[in-house]
């Protein structure tokens, strides 16, 4: 009798499981993201048509300042409640060193591009890891204030450092990457030698030197939000940050501020899936992916965002912001005008040496 | 009994040695008396002390290089560092073999990055070498040694080897040392080169900080707390609210106002400004520094100590001051000699709930801190939540527990646990 009940339990198994592979996703999902106009941006791209299309339930944590951390302790108590997270790609390469996020195959994984260019080539060199779906491409660069800065507008990033055409206080993040790729800029070292130098210990030496003539003028930031705050109150004469944030600060606030795109640093940021997820959650969170990645949903995002969609198909997709109407083109860190000169971020270099050079400017920043 | 020649033992009622019988009850209410705590108790070992416990364990554990590399880290126990030259054969088939497998189980990527907080371009050499290793086969492509300097000739690096080797046991007292400006060395422990030496000058700065902050909320809160004690209780509670009321506000605004309050182009300096006080190419710099920290907890950790001495000084009978007071003392000396003494209980406790709260701070100095006003705690939090070196933020955590656990045993000494009132 028992054996008979078992058989029948096998056997109906082995007959359902197929068919129900293909439904049995979950219905709720939890994605993770940075909150303010960039979840609410990602809100309306991905997640509303999302939601009406399957009628998954999708819960919103802004958590991704320290998904990497969290994560961790969430792998390491053995229970992710996280679906899909987004993190820059630096974070996502850890992510992956950690064996935290899952390896994505991008030519069966996501969606090709319209013209059936497979997406492991609409998305190129962003494909900076395994685990890591690029969304989106920003830059952190500076904005300064139009009304004190004199005659003159700054036209070079080494305005930054120049004290006597530019005084008052400059905002700067406060974390070596970036700042000292720019210190050495402006002490004349060739851009694509940047990197040689700051391998060496003299070139670190070199690019804190130069961060030093100014240290007395800084204001060092650690959220996003700091400097267009304190553009807006007039505390600093320029201030480095996400583009995207300086666009609200301009189109959406109208302060006097204006962009100096000049060594503009680019970036990405892009989805996660977490390791050790059920395989219902896994299916969901995969076909979320593929949904929210294609070519015109990565166009829509820069309807409310000013940041570049991280596919090439992508580009001649975008259009006019969905509130003010404008043209976003020339918004986009990615616009010819905008990247006459800029800097990617040198992820290989930093996963390297961010804990050596860290450590040295903490202490120069102490002292 | 007093008369009784019987020398045996005293009896209960039912036959038992009395003093059992005595023993048995007592134990029985312990028990139950027990009973009664246990959830709680076994909540707060579960739930408090366990994960507090296994976190500072982080501070000390190393078994990951053994785990990864078991058969590389026994080969490499041979090997002499001082000899100046990369280890043989044997150790690069060892370690041929373990990465394979670690490759496998991609668990090398998190060795490179382990090792990486150590010596700076194991992270890359690490997960370049496992893209390699993945595609070689054991039995046929030996020897191995030529084949991992090919990857990348930081494998022939004595350097590499010697890291290797200095952390290969289970243990480690590498995350102490780095914590107190110190690095493991050829010979024993030495002192970091001086441009990494950040956290004794931070511990100090903790500590200075959170004394000046427990100093002058005593300063701020003792008057505040002695007219709330002396009005009559309906005005007192009507006071009580006004300090009451930041004490339930968040923590962000409160931080954030000062913000607004502080800056440059904030409110204090703009009323300067228009009062002709201070010229406006040359306003005051009152934030991002310490004495914006200052500030700023101070306010936040106010009622903390207002609190606590109001509690005793309602205790303390107004009947005293009048009698020193007709036995001819001035009204300094009343209170000096008469009042003052009762409420140090009161300044007691409130100074150990300030002072350890500021010393744990980090949220409030990491907004008005800038460079020289933030705390150590806003270190451990980005080796927790930015540049994943647990172990060391585990270091950093115990060193904290450990200084405020000997303050509390010198206050002990000093001024006696037992002078400690909440009211």
């Amino acid at each position: 009798m028992k054996f008979t009940k078992l058989t029948a339990l096998a056997l109906s198994t082995a007959i359902c499981a197929p068919a129900a592979f293909a439904a049995d996703m979950a219905d709720e999902m939890t994605i993770v993201s940075w909150g303010g106009a960039y979840s609410k941006s990602q809100l309306k791209a991905y997640h509303e048509p999302y939601s009406a299309k399957t009628g998954v339930k999708i819960i919103n944590d802004e958590s991704s300042a320290e998904a990497v951390a969290k994560l961790r302790a969430m792998n390491e108590a053995g229970n992710v409640t996280w679906d899909v997270v987004d993190v820059v790609a630096a974070d996502a390469m850890r992510l992956c060193d950690e064996g935290l996020a899952m390896e994505i195959d991008p030519d069966t994984q996501l969606a090709p591009a319209p013209d059936g260019t497979s997406a492991a080539d609409d998305f190129g060199d962003l494909l900076v890891s395994e685990c890591f779906i690029p969304q989106i491409v920003y830059s952190t660069t500076f904005g300064y204030r139009t009304d004190l800065v004199g005659d003159t507008a700054p036209t070079s990033v080494c305005a930054v450092f120049d004290l006597e055409a530019y005084p008052g206080k400059r905002a700067l993040e406060k974390r070596p990457i970036n700042n000292m790729e720019w210190a050495l800029l402006c002490d004349g070292v060739p851009k694509d030698e940047v990197y040689n130098v700051l391998e060496t210990e003299a070139g670190q030496e070199q690019a804190l030197a130069k961060l030093d003539t100014i240290k007395d003028s800084v204001v060092w930031w650690s959220a996003g939000a700091d400097t267009p705050q304190l553009l807006a109150d007039g505390e600093v004469v320029m201030g480095s940050t996400y583009n995207g944030r300086l666009f609200s600060v301009i189109e959406e606030q109208k302060q006097p501020v204006a962009m100096l795109w000049d060594a503009q640093v680019f970036d990405l940021d892009g989805w996660i899936i977490p390791a050790g997820l059920s395989e219902e959650r896994k299916a969901r969170a995969l076909d979320y992916i593929m949904f929210a990645t294609d070519t015109q949903r990565l166009a829509d995002q820069a309807k409310f965002i000013s940041y570049g969609p991280a596919r090439k198909s992508s580009a001649p997709l975008v259009g006019k912001h969905a509130e003010l109407g404008i043209d976003m083109a020339p918004h986009m860190p990615t616009d010819p005008e905008n990247a006459k000169n800029t800097f990617l971020y040198n992820y290989e270099f930093w996963a390297d040496y961010r804990d050596d050079i860290d450590a040295k400017f903490q202490a120069w920043l102490a002292k | 009994m007093s008369d009784t020649t019987d020398t045996g033992p005293v009896l209960a009622a039912d036959g038992t040695p009395l003093k059992r019988s005595l023993a048995r009850a007592l134990r029985m209410q312990k028990l139950r008396a027990l009973m009664l705590i246990a959830p709680l108790l076994l909540f707060v070992l579960l739930t408090f002390i366990l994960p507090i416990v296994d976190m500072l364990f982080r501070s000390v554990e190393n078994q990951i290089v053994s785990e990864t590399l078991p058969k590389t880290v026994v080969e490499l126990q041979e090997w002499d560092a001082s000899s100046g030259e990369a280890p043989g054969e044997a150790v690069f088939a060892a370690l041929a073999a373990d990465m394979k497998i670690a490759v496998e189980a991609k668990t090398h990527t998190r060795l490179g990055s382990r090792l990486n907080y150590e010596k700076t371009g194991l992270s890359s050499l690490f997960r370049k070498s496992g893209r390699k290793v993945k595609r070689w086969d054991l039995a046929e492509d030996a020897p191995f040694k030529q084949k991992f300097i090919d990857i990348d000739e930081d494998w022939g690096d004595v350097d590499v080897w010697r890291t290797l080797q200095t952390y290969s046991p289970a243990f480690t007292n590498g995350y102490f040392l780095n914590s107190i400006d110190m690095q493991k060395g050829v010979d024993g422990p030495e002192a970091r080169p001086e441009n990494q030496q950040i956290y004794i000058t931070l511990f100090g700065r903790t500590l200075f900080m959170s004394l000046v902050i427990t100093a002058s909320c005593i300063l701020l809160g003792y008057p505040v707390a002695w007219i709330l004690a002396n009005l009559p209780s309906r005005t007192a509670n009507l006071l009580m609210i006004l300090v009451l009321l930041p004490f339930w506000t968040s923590l962000l605004v409160r931080t954030s106002a000062w913000k607004v309050m502080l800056q440059q182009q904030g409110v204090i300096n703009d009323v300067l400004v228009w009062l002709g006080l201070v010229a406006d190419d040359s306003r005051l710099v009152m934030i991002n520094n310490q004495f914006g920290t200052i500030v700023a907890m101070t306010h936040i950790l106010l009622p903390f100590m207002i609190l606590p001495m109001y509690s005793v000084m309602q205790t303390i009978a107004p009947t005293y001051l009048r009698a020193a007071k007709s036995l001819g003392a001035t009204n300094w000396t009343a209170f000096w000699r008469v009042y003052f003494p009762q409420s140090v209980p009161g300044i007691g406790a409130g100074s150990i709930l300030v002072f350890i709260l500021a010393i744990g701070y980090y949220i409030t100095p990491e907004i008005v801190g800038g460079t020289k006003g933030v705390f150590i705690s806003n270190r451990i939090a980005y080796h927790i939540s930015s540049s994943l070196n647990w172990g060391l933020a585990a270091a950093l955590g115990t060193i904290l527990l450990a200084v405020v656990l000997l303050l509390y045993w010198a206050y002990d000494k000093i001024v006696g646990i037992d002078n400690v009132k909440l009211g």
